[in-house]
Order: structure tokens, then sequence, then C-alpha cells
């Protein structure tokens, strides 16, 4: 092999290398805290039902940047202002949006129904899809992404309690990819400023 | 005898000198990361029975000095740090970019909490002394 072959040769190994590199580096400067390296965003379990009725699994929305969310529809304050910032963002994105999923999965299942969920979730954004399904299946996706729940009994006694649960969203890159966690509290310009640059990482 | 009080004044002087420059001399870091590593093995110290604390009940960082919290875990298992699970040989670092107190559900915690306290960058001599204070305690603890 002659010298310009074997300078051309090492030059594509290099390119080659950088940009394996690339693919797997966090992007710079997120608003959100980042994993790295980022690994394999937890399927959801079978038995998980989407608020339009079907099955709800993660691989459907590969293409998108997903936002996970874990909530009530109960919930007094958290719940409806994430939701509401989420719609902000979506429609800051303005053509992008289309890139961006949010999945919202109830922490109480005995009151959020799919039908139920549809329905609350529309009133924000009609693209958010809900999802619910047999506590222990909620409870095994909650597992693997670290959020926890618990239940609050009324403090009148009645039936009408309220959940204690995590409020961070989860950033899931295009790729099915967990990449990042938004803490409660940011807002929607910091949640479209990641989702573009998820949405232009490799 | 005049050579004790000699040396009182001459550690007095150091003193105050030391004082001076940690209230007065602006600080610099070399990364503005603060970091909280799980060390491998402390699954099993804790199934052994041990008593294992990673984090504290409360962290202070200061804007543009200490304000990114970097999680390292390098056990052979997943382990919950506050909000976040974090994967073995995997980071999470978190920045944050607005002064407040920050409160986070923790199952690690006997409380059941964990707070960060992230405060604007110090500017005044008693804030610089304050966060250098804070800071070599921190490390005197980790």
């Amino acid at each position: 092999m002659n010298f310009p072959r074997r300078f051309l040769l090492t030059l594509s190994l290099a390119v080659a290398s950088a940009l394996a590199a690339a693919a797997d580096a966090p992007p710079a400067g997120l608003k959100a805290g980042v994993f790295d390296p980022p690994q394999a965003a937890a399927e959801f379990p079978d038995g998980l039902r989407a608020s339009d009725g079907t099955a709800l699994k993660l691989a459907h929305y590969r293409g998108k940047v997903v936002l996970l969310a874990f909530g009530f529809t109960h919930c007094p304050a958290i719940c409806p202002s994430t939701l509401a910032t989420l719609a902000e963002a979506r429609k800051l994105l303005s053509e992008g949006g289309a890139a961006m999923q949010v999945i919202f999965v109830t922490v109480d299942p005995e009151r959020d129904d799919p039908a139920h969920l549809g329905k609350y979730l529309a009133g924000f954004d009609p693209s958010f899809v809900g999802g619910t399904g047999q506590p222990r299946a909620l409870e095994l996706l909650r597992g693997s992404y670290g959020v926890s729940a618990r239940k609050l009994p009324a403090a009148d006694g009645g039936g009408d309690y309220a959940m204690s649960h995590s409020t961070s969203i989860f950033l899931i890159d295009r790729e099915g990819r967990l990449r990042a966690l938004m803490p409660f509290g940011h807002s929607a310009t910091d949640f479209a400023h990641d989702v573009r640059q998820l949405m232009a990482a490799r | 005898m005049r050579t004790p009080r000699i040396v009182a004044s001459a550690l007095g002087v150091a003193a105050a000198a030391g004082l001076a420059w940690a209230a007065f001399v602006p600080p610099r870091v070399d990364s503005r990361d603060e970091l909280f590593e799980i060390p491998q093995g402390t699954w099993a110290r804790r199934m052994a029975g041990d008593k294992v604390d990673v984090l504290p009940d409360r962290i202070d960082l200061a804007l543009g000095l200490n304000d990114h919290l970097l999680l390292r875990n390098l056990d052979d298992v997943p382990q919950q740090f506050g909000p976040v699970l974090v994967m073995p040989g995997q980071s999470f670092r978190l920045p944050f970019e607005v002064a407040s107190t920050y409160s986070f559900d923790c199952t690690a915690h006997a409380s059941g909490q964990m707070t960060i306290v992230v405060a604007d960058t110090p500017a005044t001599p008693w804030e610089v002394l304050r966060w250098r204070w804070n800071r070599m305690k921190a490390r005197m603890h980790a």
C-alpha cells in the first residue's frame, strides 16, 4: 500500500471513529440533567393501555423525541402545570412539534382509565398520549425509571385521596435512548431548547 | 517572656491574613461539577447491613462556581440518587441556572427528601467566606 492510500485509509478511520463517538456523546448544553453514557430507555411492560385503548409501547414512538411524565388527572397543581408547559413547548417548536411526543403515565389507575385520560390530556394538547393499566404493570414501569408514587389519604377521611409522586420529565431520543431528566419547574422554552437539541443529535 | 507573645502575634496575623484572603480573593474552580460517587460494592455493603450514606440530606451549590450536580454510579447495580436512577457505570449531570431551594423525593434518605440549595454567585466578602467554609465542610465530610 503506497503512502497516499494509507493516509486516506487512516483519515477515513479517524473520521468514522469521530462520528461514532459523536453519536453517543451527550448533547452539549442541555437544560435538563444528562445521562452519560445514554442507555436504552426501558420498554413499557405488557398490560399498559394508551388513552386511545391500544397497547402502549415506547418502541411505537421511535423516530420522535419522547417526553415521559408520570402523574394523575386529579392532581391539583403539579401535573396541570407540567402538561401546560409541555403543550406550550410543543407550540414553540411549531412544525418541529410533530417530532415531539408527550406520554403521560398515570400513577392513579383507580381513577384514570384510558377514556378519562384521553379526555383530560386533549384539554392540553390533542397529540398527548396517556398511559394506564394494571397497578402491577405501572409499578414495574415506575421501578425501571426510578419513579416513586404513593397514595395520600384524604385529610377528611373521605374517598378523595391524593397521590405523591416524582415530578421530573424523562427525555428519550429518537432512537429510544434515555438521554436526560428535566426536574419540575423548568419553562417551556427550556423544554423546546432541549427537544431541538435532541432532534438534531444523531 | 517575649517569645510566646511574638509567636501568638505571628499566628494572629497569619490567621487574619488567611481570613482576609478567604473573604476578598474571588474563588476560582477547575470544574463546576459537584461530584458525588457511589463506590463499587455499595449495594453489597448495604445488603450486609452496613449503613452507607452517599448523598447528604442537603447539598449547597453556588451559581457560576459549583452549579453542576454530578452523580456517578461506580457500583454494579442501578442506584437511586435523589430523583434519578443511575445505571452501573453511568453518570448524571444536572445543571442549575436559577438560585433557589430544590426539594426532591429520595427513598435513600430517612426523611424521604433531599434538598439542594442553589445560591447566587457569592459577591460580598462575607458570601465568599461562607462559600469557602461550606465547601471545606463538604470536602471534609466526603
